[in-house]
């Protein structure tokens, strides 16, 4: 099993390399439980800054949708007095509002996934901290210094790959949210520069819609016609969708599940962590740290 | 034996099933020495789709340590290039 060994070699010679060692071994184990508290810590604040930046995006999902059915109803209200120019501009607009929503879709969907792995891992970290609390105070009653060391050995060995397994999960939701959080920055600068605005009355000289209307020239005619065809036919039945598939979820923040399939492909490897995993195995296991006063016990 | 899935958990496989996950990891060795990302991601989300079929969960507050560990299941391919070779720390 070469690559499963090799990996557990290098994970379990960090492991050991970050266990710093007292004089007297069941020091080591107060040392390590310190340790194991503040990992309990840092976990749970991962799990909050996840949630805090799926929220972000919530937000700004909210506010693209609503922008995207105030267009969708300008074009519409554009053709019917005669102006085609104004309700292709409104319609372009919309097409990349609609790009912007099912990009941030996938977004939202993967801290969501990030998110629950986490939980998981802090909850199994909590069972594993207790575990090792229990064995601590029993090595410490029944063995002396001396005796104490292969029973030490046994508990450290489980905890501290779990503890390198959490260290390196938090590491990639940090990395993760980074990356997300630069992305959400750009989509607010999207929004304030108007890219995405009304369009009644605004003179057509904004470069960002000269911009889209080049990549979703063709959405733009297709729903022109689809415009024309309902208009001249008398009814007003809701616009389709273009490239999010949205229109009908209204304001609501749309499900990870009713996320559409094609969009999500391509989004999802653009939004993987692109951090050196040198990096990430660096930190996964905090050896250095000197314990933290005033924590845990 | 104990098998981990980074990020997911310990698993308790029986060696029955060992030799069939033999296979699936040397799949694995092969995608990645020939750098070949698409093969390499079938062949890693097999391997631990292998080893959950073969496993069953250890119980959250046993602090047995892994004989084996798994790469993150969506993990690419120079995340664990780096798992393997990091700092050449290979003991022995």
């Amino acid at each position: 099993m070469s690559v499963m060994k090799r990996v557990t070699l290098i994970f379990r010679s960090k492991a050991n390399k970050a266990l710093d060692r007292m004089e007297d071994p069941r020091e080591t184990l107060d040392y390590s439980y310190q340790r194991q508290l503040e990992m309990l810590q840092k976990v749970r604040r991962g799990v909050a800054d996840v949630a805090t930046s799926r929220k972000r995006v919530e937000l700004q999902m909210n506010q693209i949708q609503q922008q995207s059915n105030k267009l969708e109803k300008q074009a519409r209200n554009a053709l019917g007095a005669g102006r085609e120019d104004l309700a292709r501009e409104a319609l372009t607009r919309r097409s990349s509002a609609q790009s912007q929503l099912s990009d941030l879709q996938a977004q939202y969907a993967s801290l969501q996934a990030e998110e629950e792995k986490l939980t998981v891992a802090s909850q199994r970290l909590q069972s594993k901290v207790d575990a090792f609390r229990t064995r601590k105070e029993t090595i410490k009653a029944t063995y002396t210094a001396a005796e104490a060391q292969t029973r030490i050995n046994e508990a450290f060995s489980g905890i501290s790959e779990e503890m390198g397994d959490v260290g390196m999960a938090i590491q990639r939701a940090e990395d993760k949210t980074a990356q997300m959080q630069a992305r959400a920055g750009a989509i607010d600068e999207l929004l304030a520069s108007g890219a995405l605005e009304d369009v009644s009355g605004t003179p057509r000289d904004d470069i960002q819609a000269e911009l889209d209307r080049m990549g979703a020239g063709s959405d733009v005619e297709l729903e022109l016609q689809k415009l024309r065809g309902e208009l001249s036919s008398g009814s007003t039945p809701e616009l389709e969708a273009g490239t999010g598939g949205n229109a009908a979820t209204g304001n609501a923040p749309p499900r990870p599940a009713a996320r559409p399939a094609p969009a999500s492909d391509g989004v999802q490897s653009a939004t993987e962590p692109t951090i050196p995993a040198s990096d990430v195995g660096e930190s996964a296991i905090p050896s250095a740290d000197p314990p933290r006063t005033g924590d845990g016990t | 034996m104990i098998v981990r899935i980074l990020g997911e958990g310990q698993l308790s496989v029986d060696d029955a099933a060992a030799a069939g996950l033999n296979e699936l990891d040397a799949k694995l060795s092969d995608a990645i020495d020939r750098g070949d990302e698409a093969e390499f991601r079938r062949a890693l989300k097999a391997l631990a789709a292998g080893v959950r079929a073969a496993g069953t969960p250890v119980p959250p507050d046993s602090l047995q340590p892994s004989e084996l560990i798994l790469p993150y299941e969506d993990a690419d391919l120079a995340e664990v290039r780096k798992m393997m070779t990091d700092e050449g720390l290979i003991p022995g």
